[in-house]
């Protein structure tokens, strides 16, 4: 089968793989229908997570046709259609059970390579490296999925097409999941650091879990837009003004109660000399983030707030400003996604109209085009916000 | 278990005698020189700082860490270097040769008390003993009741599904057990072990008996882990490989650490309790081994 490969840092090449195979009773093969390229793949393309091989398949957001059931799946049929959630949850761990199933305690077959950099490891993810298990991606034409009786959901409705419901698997939820963290209040003013696709869906989950006013951050004038368009955000360019101060006059002194990051590593400064200092640090990895936005999101909270991390860091971060969390009672609330929390909850709002996840997507490509779709992600070319992939 | 204050306080001792001579060495240079005898020389004051500086750097060095393992080594190696330069002093003109020769035996002195420092801290911190047993623990907690654990742990037969390191365990008569386990180098060892205490739902302990390669004594704890959270598994072991010392050192050496092994067996335990197999990936497709952690499959579809 095709399947796109990591092949070093920024190549990406679609090559002729075996095809997977069911390895344990729980598993299921997956035919893809559709597949998107993420923000946090962009950090596996430029190489600011340890642990790839050449020739890994990438690729965690994917749904499509089940084609072979191991003999442990009693919940899925050959023909059903799925979205299947990044994370790999066996359901029957403690933290399983805990509805933390980012956290899974069985699937991450590298767990003692992420104990020695965290303390301890989270779940396998599907094409992440192997830090995080070593799984094969679902960038390809199939994919074998492990615990098929956890993971994938059913789509039952035929109305509803793969764009609607792409976005399951991870950067909807994400987003969701990034502003159900805040514990936002009516009257609440929330600002959202990053525009990109999880950005979008985090000030969108915003509004409708009550927030009075969304304000987006971001430089790239076709996000700022949408965001306005779409979460009715009000926005703000930091390229063209400072931030901090913005924030502080629209919200009569205070800041906003409750500051999402949704960029992670590879955030980007205005001020050269700053960003050259990050890059300089990140590029001899005496610092493997760059966390600008998160530094930003902190000193803009407003005292007593919550900040909101569900961009994706790796290792350990300069400069942070654990002195403004202390000495003005913030609360930090982060982790990657617990997919499978929110699937359902999110499907019926999708199938009731009140999100329509397709307005993220500006590029369709075919499977052989991913090194392209990679490439324009990545420079922002052609006002690139979400590409998705046909095999 | 572990003991720690052997070594401790004589490296420490040595920690402030090198910040004394190194200042010393640093702030009175020609008195020192003198007293060595190489006053005469023309590049001593040079070499004499150099020393200094080097002896402050070590000293704090030693003080500031918990374990100044690696620097009581480097005083070693740096006294060896300092009898090198009071040998070559000795052959010069312009050297007190009996002042030398007498700071020379003082440089022996010290350096017998660093090398004696330096392997009682490496010993007492290191989990191989006087004579190359490994002692290990480790825990991990089962989602699953005590009871239930203690059942599927105690059936020895079953142990090799997902402890890999073990090839089989067939029970003889006497209510005893034959093991065969995988070692390094692709060869087998072979033991007979005895129960020595079992109460079901708790503990398991045993003990090999003589004759066998291995010499290994263990237990394993089974307790409730708080929070309603299954069981908590600790397991305590100590064994003693073919080889002694130089044996379990060797197998470090190749990458086979016990420790780990132990701790990816429970891992498969684990996974076998709660979700009913080994779980696989594509860059492990034979599970979570210690072998695998270094060299991944890259992650696509074995084929």
């Amino acid at each position: 089968m095709k399947a796109t490969c990591w092949m070093g840092p920024r190549t990406v090449r679609v090559k002729d793989v075996p095809d997977p195979k069911i390895l344990n009773g729980r598993d299921a093969i997956v035919r893809i229908t559709s597949t998107a390229i993420c923000g946090s793949d962009l950090h596996l393309y430029g190489h600011y997570v340890p642990g790839l091989k050449v020739g890994d398949i990438l690729g965690h957001e994917f749904m499509g046709e089940v084609v072979e059931t191991g003999p442990e799946v009693s919940n899925l049929a050959v023909g059903d259609r799925v979205v299947v959630p990044f994370p790999i949850a066996c359901g029957a761990c403690n933290a399983c059970k805990r509805e933390l199933y980012s956290l899974c305690e069985n699937s991450n077959t590298t767990a003692p390579r992420a104990e020695k950099l965290w303390g301890h490891s989270p779940a396998g993810i599907f094409g992440y490296s192997h830090l995080l298990g070593g799984y094969a991606g679902g960038q390809a034409e199939y994919v074998r999925v492990p615990f098929a009786d956890v993971g994938p959901l059913k789509i039952e409705d035929d109305s509803l097409t793969d764009e609607q419901v792409l976005f399951l698997s991870d950067v909807l939820p994400t987003g969701y999941m990034g502003a159900e963290l805040c514990d936002i209040r009516p009257g609440d003013v929330v600002a959202v650091w990053g525009a990109g696709t999880v950005g979008q869906f985090a000030a969108l989950s915003a509004r409708l879990l009550g927030a009075e006013r969304v304000v987006v951050i971001d430089r790239v004038a076709r996000r700022l837009e949408m965001a306005r368009e779409h979460a009715g955000a009000e926005t703000l360019d930091y390229e063209q003004t400072d931030v901090l101060a913005e924030l502080k006059d629209m919200t009569g002194g205070r800041g906003p109660d409750a500051c999402i990051d949704a960029v992670g590593l590879e955030a980007h400064h205005p001020a050269a000399p700053l960003h050259a200092y990050d890059k300089a640090k990140q590029f001899a990895r005496l610092e493997t983030e760059r966390s600008h936005a998160l530094r930003e999101a902190i000193m803009s909270c407003r005292n007593g707030g919550t900040v909101s991390i569900i961009g994706v860091y790796g290792g350990f971060a300069d400069k942070f400003p654990i002195g403004s969390v202390m000495n003005r009672s913030l609360t930090i609330r982060t982790g990657q996604c617990h997919v499978h929390r929110y699937m359902r909850p999110l499907l019926e709002r999708i199938t009731k109209r009140e999100i329509d996840p397709t307005f993220v997507i500006t590029h369709h490509l075919s499977l052989d085009e991913a090194p392209n779709g990679y490439d324009t992600f990545k420079h922002d070319k052609d006002e690139c916000v979400k590409v998705v992939l046909h095999p | 278990m572990i003991v720690k204050h052997k070594g401790i306080r004589l490296g420490r001792a040595l920690g402030w005698f090198s910040i004394a001579l190194g200042s010393a060495q640093v702030l009175l240079t020609e008195r020192m020189n003198r007293l060595v005898g190489v006053d005469g020389m023309p590049t001593a004051k040079a070499l004499m700082r150099g020393v200094g500086v080097q002896e402050l750097t070590v000293g704090a060095a030693i003080l500031n860490s918990p374990r100044p393992v690696g620097w009581l080594w480097s005083r070693v190696a740096g006294d060896v270097m300092h009898l090198a330069m009071l040998r070559a002093a000795m052959g010069s003109s312009g050297s007190d040769r009996s002042r030398v020769r007498a700071a020379a035996y003082a440089v022996l002195g010290v350096g017998v008390a660093d090398l004696v420092a330096a392997r009682a801290l490496a010993r007492a911190s290191s989990r191989i003993t006087e004579d190359g047993a490994t002692r290990l623990r480790t825990a991990i907690t089962v989602n699953r009741p005590p009871e239930e654990v203690y059942r599927s742990w105690r059936d020895f037969e079953r142990l090799p599904q997902f402890m890999y390191h073990l090839e089989s365990v067939q029970p003889t008569e006497q209510g005893r057990w034959h093991w065969v386990a995988r070692a390094p180098a692709g060869k087998t060892v072979e033991w007979d072990a005895e129960i020595v205490e079992d109460r079901p739902g708790e503990v398991v302990a045993w003990r090999s008996l003589e004759g066998g390669d291995v010499d290994t004594c263990g237990l394993v704890r089974f307790a409730p882990a708080t929070g309603d959270r299954g069981t908590e598994v600790v397991v305590e072991m100590e064994y003693t490989p073919p080889g002694g010392r130089a044996g379990a050192v060797a197998a470090k050496l190749f990458g086979e650490s016990p420790e780990q092994q132990v701790r990816d067996d429970l891992r498969r335990f684990k996974q076998v309790m709660e979700t009913g197999e080994v779980v696989r990936s594509d860059g492990s497709p034979e599970g979570s081994t210690t072998h695998r952690q270094l060299k991944q499959r890259p992650a696509q579809p074995v084929g």
